[in-house]
């Protein structure tokens, strides 16, 4: 067949139309902190290998991960970590079929979002 | 006569051409990462800030190096997948192609450098 034309088609806009639901939020925060976890594996086996590797090496990536950005970087990292491991044992009750009413779902994701920032704050506290 | 017997529509993988495969390998990393997150968190948090003789001697150790390197792993696995689901929903064509090649070659590249860091450690 000949070449198709790319015709820009357009897209029902959603974000435009809906208003933010907990559920929404709720999703889009879980996809968010998933991926932006990337930065806390990049950092912490950067780390080990630098453990590995050599005293030199190692002050550099300690002074890196112990100033007060890395801190940031780090203790925010937590609260990604905690937040979508919540939010996946929550996808995982869903999945097994239960919880999926609207009531239960936001109950479910107000525990995600509240449990984050205590399970966070401990770990800051213990660790 | 109809060939298409009900069976032959409903088996097989459909125009997706995969089957459940991803979301199960999802689940099942879920699982897993459910149990071995906590350790990781308390192994690295509690190794760092220290010197590096103590990080030495806390990765040093059978269980710390085998929780920490199997958390990477899993984990990183998870991620890429992860990543995967989001390129698919937000690009398309050859930057989603080349995006997705990026993300798992990302994922290989943390994995490896992990488990050699852990494994230079320990042995």
């Amino acid at each position: 067949m000949a070449e198709t034309k790319q015709v820009d088609r357009p897209l029902s806009p959603h974000i435009q139309i809906y208003r933010p639901q907990l559920t929404s939020i709720t999703s889009i925060l879980t996809r968010i902190t998933g991926n932006a976890l990337i930065v806390a594996a990049v950092l912490i086996v950067w780390w080990l290998l630098a453990a590995s590797t050599s005293e030199a090496y190692f002050a550099t990536a300690n002074a890196v991960l112990t100033s007060w950005f890395g801190d940031l970087v780090l203790s925010l990292s937590v609260l990604g970590v905690w937040y979508h491991y919540l939010a996946g044992l929550r996808h995982l009750y869903f999945d097994a079929g239960h919880g999926l009413d609207i009531p239960t779902a936001e109950k479910l994701g107000w525990a995600c979002l509240v449990g984050s920032v205590v399970l966070t704050v401990i770990t800051l506290l213990i660790v | 006569m109809r060939y298409l017997t009900a069976r032959k529509r409903a088996e097989g993988k459909g125009a997706s051409h995969t089957g459940t495969e991803h979301h199960w390998y999802m689940t099942v990393s879920a699982v897993g990462l459910a149990f071995l997150i906590p350790t990781f968190i308390f192994i690295v948090g509690g190794a760092l800030g220290g010197t590096r003789e103590e990080v030495l001697a806390a990765f040093a150790r059978p269980f710390p190096a085998i929780l920490t390197g199997l958390t990477l792993y899993v984990g990183m696995m998870h991620f890429k997948k992860g990543a995967q689901m989001m390129i698919e929903d937000y690009w398309q064509g050859t930057t989603r192609k080349a995006l997705i090649m990026l993300v798992i070659g990302l994922s290989y590249t943390i994995t490896a450098t992990g488990l050699f860091a852990l494994a230079k450690i320990a042995l």
